[in-house]
This record gives structure tokens, sequence and C-alpha cells, in this order.
């Protein structure tokens, strides 16, 4: 079977996911009803809904099939997957807002389509604009700064109503501006430097643009206030220096300072100090009550988990809702949930209380295969940009899981980011949709070599 | 290139394999803890969706049930109010659990079977109670609480079916009405109505001098250890000196050697002291121990709204072992001396005689039933302990007969069933006038079927007047 039809067949299971899911939660809100009177929309809504997802994604999977035929078969069909997940777990947490990350959906596969048929004819053009890209980066990751912080930290603008989470796109354009600049100083990093005590110390010209880098991942969590994003790009960065040198010393290196640095920056903004009490101490009776800055949203997290348990509630089934809180039951159950952010940074504490840790796992799983084919697609690439290119993108998407996953679960200190194409958020999705985009064009180009090569 | 990116991806393995590792700790290792954890208001939010089983008499009268509003939160509802506040207790969100109410909550909420709950959770279906039937009986119940009440401020009755051990009456005055406990500041003010006490179930807490009732374990211990018979003769002269001072009869009567079974028919004071000295502390702790002093009792009841029959004399003014050396044996012999014992006990004491020396665990809870009517649990019938040997039981049935008929409980005959019990009238502080008045007794005394004790705080009189009459009321109406 060709690339293109796996990748045709392998949506029609998500499609299933999503009708499966919305049946399950009508269903849910049937039983609460106390009737059956909602049996036509289990059956008709759910089925349509399914239905129109995998109309929407079949006419991506055209756009691929038409402009990159070698592209990775896997990658679209799990992403479309995570997707859809994501959207049933937002509308069974409030209905309104699964109908907005529809629309962003939609949107997302514009931009998506959008950047594969800018850069199909040759995505190493962006080289060219590496500096462009840099900067516009940057300035994206300091433009919250104007704007007023959420919950200590600047991470959004305000464009009307309409909130913008700038740090998403930031993300790609660091990595492509690292890929461009690493693919040329690669060599000299490794070879013009001297030795000493076992670790190559490059010349300061080269390796004067990696300590500025360092520089701005730590200016960035002092600017910003995140340790999210900084450790997100902090990584990526190493990750690509890495498969750059092939160094571990420059790894751990750059792990130490950072570490020093962070620990230096830490201790003068209170908002991360307090993130860090209320990670070792999140059941701490004092830290719980606390009005902000404490642990109330993390040890609900972790409460909701113990009650998932292995196989969870079942689908629907969290309890979300403070009846007191809960003006009336129309009310949003963002705004009276017994879980701060049930819809995007704690999602994976509502599906492991729904699904418990068998959900968990699978959702896990989905990611690793993902993050498999990223790092794949970077073995095939033959030039040193696609190569660094999807591995800094595999990186940072792969880092952002973990940053909210492990900060959901008491890993590491929590921050906020949203865990990709599942959490309701425009910015998130449009971001990973070009995210896809630029991995998928890797891909092509890759898997088109490989087939053309003697 | 390709090998960092292959070690890259080892390190992505390692890195999701702990966050799989550490969903792991919260959703199955921690768990547990995390679920009773105190501060966590989720199981407490989750159970107010359940619906919580129904709680019954053992005519099928509903004591509890739970009705759900709009919102879909359920409320408990106590049809029968003051009736059986005592032991059944009260459920709601905000002031938890007591009483059987608290020891069955598992069962009441549906988590008793692990494997359904699973198997449930997994077709989607709503996690549904157990009801709870109980072997609690309205009518009778409803006679103690009006027959105590008549005739003194505050008193306890329990009876029991002495061959099963199931509760049939357990009844405290004053009471108290589940229905308005969660009312705004009712618990507050129950709690400190110092001088009512209306939430102190006294048929299980706060022991008093059991007074004379007692001397049915003295007379156990006499026969059951072949140290007397019930026709051995003891001197039954008033102001004998026990423990070095002397010891009055009711209305300072005389009455020279007199036998043991005529003794316990007129209550001789001074009989079963000397028979307690004699027999000595290690062999009435013994037959304490045995019928259930010393201990809190079996029951399907939360330990810590139960206290143990003990003996606390002062000095040293708290619960000592029988054998302490603060102990005046032959005035514990008479129910004197600091033993405190609540009705329960008293009603297993006789409940022990009338089972043929057998002691059967006591319990409220007769079956689990789940919502579609099959029964999930039947609470079987289980020993608690050998008392005495059944020759033992059989002559201390007889001189409990002969109380009932020629002594100082003839007040507690129902005319065609014969009776066997026994008085008792404790000094208390108010002065030698006002007296705790009980009664212990069990019907029919050939095949008995319900044991009985019956006690009244503060009442001018004696256990004959008082006590006998409600416990006789409460034995008919069960025997009808």
């Amino acid at each position: 079977m060709s690339a293109r039809n796996r990748e045709l067949f392998a949506l029609i299971p998500a499609a299933l996911l999503i009708s499966a899911g919305f049946a399950a939660v009508f269903l849910s809100r049937d039983d609460l009803l106390g009737g059956l009177s909602g049996t036509n929309q289990i059956s008709n809504v759910s089925l349509t809904y399914g239905a129109i997802f995998l109309g929407i994604c079949v006419a991506a999977h055209l756009v691929v099939r038409l402009t990159l035929p070698n592209a990775d078969p896997y990658l679209f069909p799990l992403a479309a997957l995570l997707a859809s997940f994501g959207l049933v777990e937002i509308y069974r947490i409030d209905d309104g807002l699964a109908r907005l990350q529809a629309q962003w959906f939609v949107i997302g596969l514009g931009l998506f389509t959008a950047t594969i048929l800018l850069l199909r004819r040759d995505y190493r053009k962006l080289e060219n604009y590496r500096y462009l890209i840099a900067i516009g980066g940057i300035l994206l990751l300091i433009l919250p700064r104007g704007f007023s912080p959420v919950n200590g930290a600047y991470l959004s603008i305000q464009i009307g109503s309409l909130s913008v989470q700038p740090a998403e796109f930031a993300k790609i354009a660091i990595v492509i501006f690292l890929a461009s600049y690493l693919r040329d100083t690669r060599q000299l990093l490794v070879t013009a430097g001297r030795r000493f005590a076992g670790i190559t110390i490059p010349p300061l010209k080269h390796f004067g643009p990696m300590l500025a880098i360092w520089g701005t991942s730590l200016l960035l969590l002092f600017f910003i206030r995140d340790i999210g994003s900084s450790v997100m790009f902090f990584g990526a960065f190493l990750a690509m220096v890495y498969v750059a040198t092939d160094r571990l010393s420059f790894v751990v290196v750059g792990v130490a300072l950072f570490a020093l640095g962070a620990y230096l920056v830490a201790g003068h903004i209170g908002h991360i100090s307090d993130r860090i009490d209320a990670w070792q101490n999140p059941f701490d009776p004092i830290l719980l009550n606390k009005a902000s800055g404490g642990s109330y949203q993390l040890a609900q997290g972790l409460w909701a988990q113990a009650d998932g348990g292995v196989l969870g509630q079942g689908f629907g089934q969290a309890v979300l809702r403070i009846a007191g809180q809960c003006a009336t039951p129309t009310t949003s159950t963002v705004n009276c949930s017994l879980l701060p952010a049930p819809h995007t940074d704690f999602i994976y504490a509502v599906i492991v209380n729904e699904l418990g840790l068998v959900g968990a796992a699978g959702l896990l799983c989905v990611y690793l295969l993902l993050v498999q084919r990223g790092f794949k697609i970077a073995m095939l690439a033959r030039d040193s940009f696609s190569k660094l290119l999807a591995t800094g993108l595999t990186s940072v998407f792969a880092l952002q899981v973990f940053v909210i996953v492990g900060g959901v679960t008491k890993l590491i200190p929590l921050t906020g980011v949203t865990l990709p194409f599942v959490s309701y958020g425009g910015s998130s999705v449009l971001a990973n949709f070009v995210l896809l985009a630029l991995l998928l064009l890797v891909s092509d180009r890759a898997r088109r070599d490989a087939a053309t090569a003697p | 290139m390709n090998k960092p990116i292959s070690r890259l991806f080892l390190v992505a393995l390692l890195m999701f394999a702990a966050l799989l590792g550490a969903t792991s700790w919260w959703t199955v290792l921690r768990a547990d803890s995390l679920d009773h954890s105190t501060a966590n208001a989720r199981t407490l939010i989750r159970a107010q969706k359940i619906r919580r089983g129904t709680i019954r008499a053992a005519d099928g009268t509903v004591i509890a049930r739970s009705t759900r509003d709009a919102e879909g939160v359920y409320h408990r509802r106590y049809p029968t109010g003051a009736l059986f506040g005592h032991p059944v207790g009260y459920s709601y969100a905000n002031l938890g659990q007591t009483e059987l109410e608290r020891y069955r909550n598992d069962a009441l909420l549906g988590m008793t079977n692990a494997i359904t709950t699973t198997f449930e959770q997994l077709i989607g279906k709503q996690k549904e109670g157990d009801d709870v039937r109980t072997s609690l009986d309205p009518k009778a119940q409803r006679l103690a609480l009006d027959e105590i009440a008549k005739v003194g401020q505050s008193g306890a009755a329990v009876a029991l079916d002495p061959r099963t051990g199931a509760v049939k009456v357990m009844a405290s005055t004053p009471t108290y009405d589940p229905n308005t406990i969660a009312n705004k500041g009712v618990l507050a003010a129950a709690n400190k109505d110092e001088q009512r006490k209306p939430l102190v179930n006294r048929a299980v807490q706060f022991g008093a001098a059991p007074g004379s009732t007692f001397k049915v374990v003295t007379a156990t211990a006499a026969i059951d250890t072949g140290t007397y018979s019930p026709s051995s003769t003891v001197d039954g002269t008033n102001d004998v000196k026990v423990s070095g001072v002397p010891l009055a009869n009711d209305f300072n009567q005389s009455f020279g050697p007199i036998d043991l079974k005529t003794a316990l028919a007129k209550s001789v004071n001074t009989v079963f002291a000397q028979v307690g000295e004699k027999l000595g502390k290690p062999t009435m702790k013994e037959y304490m121990e045995r019928f259930g002093f010393d201990s809190k009792p079996p029951l399907d009841y939360p330990k810590d709204s139960m206290s143990a029959s003990v003996v606390a004399p002062s000095p040293p003014g708290h619960a000592v072992s029988p054998t302490s050396k603060f102990v005046d044996v032959g005035r514990m012999s008479i129910g004197q001396g600091g033993l405190q014992a609540t009705p329960l006990q008293m009603a297993q004491v006789a409940a022990a005689v009338a089972n043929g020396g057998q002691l059967m665990k006591p319990h409220i809870t007769d079956r689990i039933v789940d919502r579609d009517g099959r029964t999930v649990d039947t609470i079987s019938p289980a020993k608690q302990s050998t008392v005495m040997k059944p020759s033992t039981a059989a002559a201390v049935t007889d001189m409990m007969v002969a109380v009932v008929q020629n002594g100082t409980g003839t007040k507690a005959a129902i005319p065609g069933i014969q009776v066997a019990g026994k008085t008792g009238t404790a000094e208390t502080e108010f002065g030698a006038k006002v007296n705790d008045v009980w009664f212990i007794g069990f019907a029919p005394a050939d095949h008995p079927r319900i044991a009985v004790a019956v006690t009244v705080k503060a009442v001018t009189g004696f256990g004959g007047d008082f006590a006998a009459p409600i416990a006789r009321d409460i034995m008919e109406s069960l025997l009808k």
C-alpha cells in the first residue's frame, strides 16, 4: 500500500474515536438527566461530528497527497488522533469551547496547507531569512511583556477579545534559526576549538552566539517569568547542539549553566519560587488555601488523577463542577471547576481522571509515536539543515509534552504550557499544525531523495 | 549525525517513561492515601451524587432514604424522625456520617464490591448504594422511648435476640431528630446542651453503676466455678463488713443464713458481696471478661461512639483492671464500687444466660441488599464467647425466674409467659432517695427469644417498680 493510502486509512480510527467519544459524552449526560430523550442526539450528532472531522482531515490529506506524495504517512493521522481526542475532552468540559476549538482546527489546517504550498518547492529557502526569523521569534517572546501578566507570567497578548500566545510561534522560529545557524558552525564548533581538561572549548567567535542564546533563554525566564517556555527553548537548543556536534560535553556544560542561571534567577522572582514551594509541598494546608500562588491547582490535579486510578471514572464522568460555585447550570464549567484550567494546562489531569492510567498511557504512546516519527525523519534527511530542523521541531514538541505532563504529575515544577493538539487554545493549535507541516516537508524531501538514490 | 539523533530518541523515551511512572505513582501507588485525604473534596462531591442506600427497620419501615434535587445532588431524609436517631445516626455532606450511617458507609455508597464496581465502570454504569436492612423494631423502640421518658429525664433500653445477637431495640432518651441536625446551629446547640446531652447514645455510651443486676454475673461465677450452688447458704445479716466497711441491705433488712437462690430473689447485698469476696478478683475478672466487660462490644457501630463497661473506682478515678488493688471486690460484685456498665452490656449479660451460656455478637444490621433486591451480604450469627456451662445457665435462669415470680421483679411478669430477670437500684450522688433504676431479663424463660436491659436515671424508687414494667412491655411487644 502506498504511503498516502496508509495515511488515508489511518485517519479512520481518529474519526471513529471522535464519534465514540461524543457518543460517550452524550450518554453520560443523558444518564444525568435520567432519561433517554437524547437517543437521537447520540447516534446522529456523534456520527455527524465524526463525519465532519473525517471530511476536514481527508481534505488536508488530499493537499498532502498532491503536494508531498512521499511524506511520512503516520505523522498526520497521529496528530489527527490527538486533535480528535482533545476535541472530545474539551467538548466534555465545555461545549462552547469545543466549537471554538473546532474552528481553530479548520484555521490550523488552513495554515498547515498554506505552509506546505508556500514551501513545497524548497523549504530550505527559510535559511535565507534566518536572522529575520530569529529577530521575529525573539520579538514574539518579548511582546507579551507589554500586556498584563497571567498568574505572574507574561505569556499572552490581547488582540480584541482574542488571547494570543506568541511563544507557541516563537518556538518554531527559534528552531528554524538554530538549525540554520548550527548547520554553518557545527564543524567549527568541534574542530576549531582548543581542548581543555577533556572538554572542547570552541573559539569565542563561534561560541559567542551560543552564549547569547543561553543568555537569551535566561533573560526570557527573567522577562516573561515562565520556566516552562525557557526549559523548552533551551532543551531544544541543547538537543540540536548535541546532534550538530555529537559532543556530550556541550550538553553537560549547557545544562549546568542553565541550572546555575535558573537557580540565581528563580530566587529573585517571587512567582517562580512560589511555584517551586507548591511543587515541593502541594498538600501543605497553608499553600493549599493561599488565594494565589499556592498549590491548590496542583493538589486538585493530583487528586483528580488519584481519583481516576487505573481505569478511570469513565468518559464524561469526571467531577468538574462544584455545585455551589456554578451559579446556574449554564455557567461555563471552566469558571466554576473544582480543577482550575481543566481545558488547557490541566487537561491531562482530566484525561487521567476519566480514562485512568490506561488512557494516559495510550495518550503518551501516541505522543511517543509522533516523536519517534519526528526523529526518524531527522535520520532519513540528507542535509544538515533538514536533520537539525526535524530534530529541533521534534525536540521542542516532546519537551512541551514533558513540561506540562511532568508539571501536572509533580515530576517537575508546574508551568503552564499547552498539551500539543489536545489542550484548548488557538495559538497552540495553529503553531503545532505549522510544526507538523514543516516536519512533513522535511520528510517528503528526505524520502524522495532516499527513493531516488541509487 | 544519526547516532546522536537515535540517542536523543532514547532520551525522549526515558522522559516519557518518567511521565508514565509519575502518572502511575499518583493513580496507583498513592491513589488510596490521596483519595482519603481530608482536604480532598472530590470523594465528598462524588458521594453526594451517588444514591445512598436506604436503611430500613426489620419490618421494612424506612429509617433513612436519599432523595435527589434538581441539581442531581442527593439529600438524606429520616422519615421516622427521632425514633432511630441514636442507633442509625445521620449522614450529611457538611457533617459527615455518624453511628450506623458511618459504620455501613461503604455499603450504603455501593463501594463494598470492588470487582463489580470496576466492571460497572467499564460499562459506564453509575454507582449506586446498597440498602441496609436492620433488625430494629419500630414499635418496641417507640414503646421503650415513651415509657422511659414517662418515668425519668433520661435512660436507655436495649433488647436483643439472645440466639443471634440481633439488636431489636436500642433506645436512649433524650433523643434528637436527625432531620434537623444539619440545620444551622442545631448540632452546635445539641453539643453544648450539657443538661440533656441529646446526642449521647446512653445504650452504648457512658455506663453507670448497674447495681444489683450485676449480681447475675456474680451468681454465674459462683455456680460455674463450682464454689457455690443455688442452694448454698450464705450469711445475709445486715451490715456485714465488706472490705472493712459495713455494707447495708435494702431497708437495712437482716436475713441471717439464706440460700443463694432466695438471696438473688430478695437481692441481698451482703450475700453477694461475700460471694464476690470469696471468689476473688481474678475469678470475677475472668467472668466479667467472658460477659464482655473491659472491652468495647463487637457491635456494628463506630468504636468511638461506644464505651467499654469497666470498673473505675475512686481513687484512682479512672478505669482499672478488676484485679487492681483499688477495687473493692465485694462492692463490685453487687454492681457498685465504681462499676460502670452500659445497657448493651447488661442486655448481653441477660442474653448469655438466656442462650445457655453462649454469648452471641450483637449486631444492628441484618443484611445488605442491592438495588435490585438481591441480598449482597447477610450478617450471620457469630459467637462472641462461651460464658458458662449450660448447666450453670439453667441454674441461673431458675434463680432469675424466682426473682420475677416471688422476688423484687414481680412487676416484670407477663401473663402466660415465664420471665426471668433481675432488678437493680444503684445509688447516685443525688442522695439515697434518688437512684438509677435497672432491670435485665429475658423471656420466655424456657426458650428465650428476647433479652432486655432497661435503665432510667435519677428516679425516686426501685428498679423493680420503675424499670421492670418497661422491660415487661418491651418483651411483650417483641414476643407478640
